[in-house]
């Protein structure tokens, strides 16, 4: 049984694996393991910053966001923000965390 | 073959042909230029077969770094074949900076870079202003330090196309030109020696003061363009970015938060000149 994309965790990078410029609206990311160059909008680098060093799923996620970010008490937060995860673990920016 | 040996700024390449006459041409062109004892790159024009060399020649482009599917040209071409071989050796091969598709000019210890499509008319720009109170650092690569930032000169012959000759032709008496080259694959060329300055200096960096993105065809207009914009259109500028890895990485976002970017359109070169003097006089 495959487990819904709300409840896998995940873990971001280490800190020291990603070098991270802010320029303008947009932040650019590079990615020391792969070399490659993410040119990333909100909620991207918020969302790396907020996930630290831990294991968190989407809801998890949406708890610490929602600490200093104003997410507008949408319901939906958990799915568009499982949404992002899954997209950033694609670029290798975040990795699920199994178990 | 026949040998000929130079420098180019930081780089330095030996010339192989079989045919004489384009290794002359360029003996003479760059007879101001250092020679070298060990060069970083070898380029060698050759005949495409034995019989070629007699019959209609055309010459192979060759060398350290190739393109497989690079077309041969008629030797009449030569000394353009060992200009685009040279290219393609730093384009391929170079390291030791970053390296932009993009033209350069200094003044006052300070470094403007322009950079654009072909056709943007960058060349042209940069050789306008080696002929009028400034320094010209290069027409077709700006060597960017990725450990301080600063722009190497690479002051090769300048690369007039169609126009641009005529318009070169009529600025300055005191020029050196090379052949004219008509229909090449890149329309009309006629390479130009750099002033005097540029090539005495060519080992005297300046510090990146303003990037220019300059259009030529349009009605005059300058926009400001942010450092996101800028920092991905240098990428697909720089022929080395992904290479350099994470010292590349450092470079262009160092150079796109501290310099001031702007795109510029033109429609003469006069008009490119003025707007190009008061955007540094308010910037650089």
């Amino acid at each position: 049984m495959t487990a819904s994309p709300e409840k896998i965790r995940y873990r971001a990078e280490p800190s020291g694996a990603l070098l991270i410029r802010p320029l303008d609206a947009m932040t650019l990311i590079y990615h020391r393991a792969s070399g490659i160059t993410h040119m990333v909008t909100e909620p991207v680098p918020e969302i790396l910053e907020a996930m630290a060093g831990d294991a968190l799923d989407a809801a998890e996620l949406a708890t610490r966001l929602s600490e200093t970010f104003d997410l507008g008490g949408a319901d939906d937060a958990a799915a568009i923000i499982a949404d992002r995860l899954a997209e950033l673990a694609e670029l290798g920016l975040v990795s699920a965390v199994r178990g | 073959m026949q040998e000929f040996r130079l420098t180019v700024g930081p780089a330095s390449f030996r010339l192989l042909s079989e045919w004489k006459k384009p290794l002359n041409q360029m003996r003479e062109l760059y007879a101001e230029y250092p020679a070298a004892d060990i060069p970083d790159f070898t380029v060698r024009l050759e005949a495409v077969n034995a019989l070629r060399r007699f019959i209609r020649p055309s010459a192979a482009i060759n060398g350290d770094y190739m393109l497989p599917d690079a077309a041969p040209l008629p030797i009449e071409q030569g000394l353009l074949a060992l200009e685009m071989g040279m290219n393609l050796q730093m384009a391929l091969g170079w390291r030791r900076q970053m390296i932009l598709h993009a033209s350069a000019a200094e003044r006052g210890g300070k470094a403007l870079i322009m950079t654009g499509e072909s056709g943007s008319g960058k060349s042209t720009l940069s050789a306008l202003l080696g002929i009028n109170g400034w320094r010209f650092m290069g027409d077709e690569f700006a060597l960017i330090d990725p450990v301080n930032g600063e722009a190497v000169p690479y002051p090769r012959l300048i690369s007039l196309k169609n126009e641009a000759i005529t318009a070169m032709q009529d600025g300055a008496a005191d020029i050196r030109f090379g052949p004219l080259m008509k229909a090449t694959p890149k329309g009309d060329i006629r390479h130009m020696v750099p002033p005097a300055d540029a090539i005495a200096q060519m080992s005297k960096r300046a510090n990146p003061a303003l990037i220019l993105f300059p259009r030529f065809g349009h009605d005059p207009a300058i926009r400001d363009m942010p450092p996101s914009e800028t920092f991905m259109r240098l990428t697909q500028a720089s022929t080395n970015y992904v290479a350099l890895g994470e010292q590349g990485f450092e470079a262009l976002t160092g150079l796109v938060q501290n310099v001031p970017a702007r795109a510029l359109d033109y429609r003469s070169g006069e008009e490119a000149m003025e707007l190009v003097e008061k955007l540094w006089e308010e910037l650089a």
